[in-house]
């Protein structure tokens, strides 16, 4: 456990909470290693964890017919996903997969949120933590949707 | 001394000089690059980032970016057909005469960035202008910090110049990070949009120098991402693309706020730019 607390503390995604959260958090968390070419998870599937990456490249997708799977984003070391463990139905709507050898922290989604509804200053902080990402990702989205590097650009 | 050539461009800066197509190559689906040769036989001599007007004859005329080796070689402009005139450059062949006048402009800042880190982003066919500051940079590299290429594209099979990219990758004295917008099964590289190379990249604020050329939206997301990692505005430099059409700065085509991008341009600070970029009427 003490060891998982310090990984968490080294990852930007936990960089300054403060001890007691680190230790709740840690709680929920464990290691996870995937091989390339694994799949994290699969869209439709429950959404029961939440991932931090420590080491590796992992490439979220989503198949369309006659065109098969489309990675639209990829995340890499000190990045973190799978942000559908914090809203109802708590299901994947997309797929996530090891793009190389991956060393995750896999946070337990059910424990998560249970301690963060018994300790609210714990889950505002990760409120604090998590909107920032899905921010960036809105504001990344629409640059990829505007296809800035098309003939019109 | 000034060259024949120079001289010539100095006295009468309308009048297009003539030069050939040596050889013609298909980089993009809709991108081709194009090697001259001038009809004088002088070489070309030119500034990293600054463009030239060039002339299909009996078509028009259109600011292009030079995308060669300003050390060595024949004159080289990758063009993009877009309209009349571009798609009509994009057709010459070996042996078809092209109309040439330049070299125009302020390009990249190299005696800045010497001594510094380097970062340079590009989207699309961005990287076309900033293509001569690169190879100043690796044939001199001993002048600079580290150097870095970020890269943004919109599908893998319209990365330009993807051979010569795959062989900077290969250097040890360049950072390559390549991104794309969209991919499918066989690409196994970053997807996403180029900011978020930038916001994976670590950098020493107080030393580094941007360069950058896209999309100019791509520009200012990628300028404010610079900022956030704690770059001055007046270290990042962008590449303007605006309607070029006299490349003195007489007929104000290319107008924006108080600077002409033709002469005062096309590379400008963000510093000077920011206000500017703002105004969704220019």
């Amino acid at each position: 456990m003490e060891n998982l607390e310090r990984i968490l503390s080294d990852h930007p995604f936990f960089h300054g909470v403060n001890k007691g959260f680190v230790e709740l958090a840690a709680g929920c968390a464990k290691n996870a290693r995937f091989e390339a070419g694994d799949f994290i998870f699969h869209e439709g599937e429950a959404a029961d964890q939440f991932y931090l990456v420590r080491e590796g490249r992992v490439a979220l997708q989503v198949a369309a017919p006659g065109r098969g799977a489309a990675t639209f984003l990829t995340l890499g070391a000190g990045e973190v996903f799978g942000v559908n463990w914090l809203v109802p139905p708590y299901r994947w709507v997309y797929d996530a997969k090891a793009l190389e050898r991956c060393r995750l922290i896999a946070m337990d989604a059910k424990c998560l949120r249970g301690k963060c509804e018994a300790d609210h200053s714990l889950g505002y902080d990760i409120m604090k933590r998590l909107m920032p990402v899905l921010i960036d990702r809105l504001h990344e989205t629409r640059l990829q949707f505007l296809d800035l590097y098309g003939s019109h650009g | 001394m000034m060259s024949e050539t120079a001289a010539l461009l100095h006295a009468r800066p309308m009048v297009p000089q003539i030069a050939h197509v040596h050889r013609r190559r298909h980089d993009a689906p809709d991108a081709w690059t194009l090697e001259l040769e001038m009809a004088s036989g002088e070489r070309f001599h030119y500034a990293p980032g600054q463009f030239n007007m060039l002339t299909a004859f009996g078509v028009g005329e259109a600011a292009i970016s030079v995308s060669g080796d300003p050390a060595d070689g024949p004159l080289i402009h990758t063009i993009r057909a877009v309209g009349p005139v571009s798609k009509a450059l994009t057709q010459l062949g070996p042996g078809d005469p092209i109309g040439v006048r330049g070299p125009f402009g302020v390009g990249w800042p190299m005696a800045q960035a010497e001594g510094r880190d380097v970062v340079v982003v590009a989207g699309g066919l961005g990287l076309a202008p900033l293509r001569p500051a690169l190879y100043r940079l690796l044939g001199e590299r001993d002048r600079f910090g580290k150097v870095t290429l970020l890269f943004g594209a919109r599908r893998p099979e319209e990365i330009v110049f993807r051979r010569e990219v795959e062989h900077w990758r290969s250097r040890l004295d360049i950072d390559v990070e390549v991104i794309v917008d969209h991919a499918t099964g066989d690409w196994h590289g970053n997807v996403g949009v180029v900011t978020n190379l930038i916001s994976r990249l670590g950098v020493d604020p107080a030393k580094t120098l941007a360069m950058v050329c896209g999309p100019e939206v791509m520009m200012r997301f990628v300028s404010m991402a610079l900022v956030d990692k704690g770059v001055g505005e007046e270290a990042i430099y962008l590449s303007m693309e605006r309607n070029m059409k006299c490349a003195i700065g007489q007929c104000g085509h290319c107008q924006l706020g108080p600077t002409f991008i033709c002469r005062d341009g096309p590379v400008f600070t963000y510093e000077r730019l920011k206000p500017l970029l703002a105004i969704k009427e220019l």
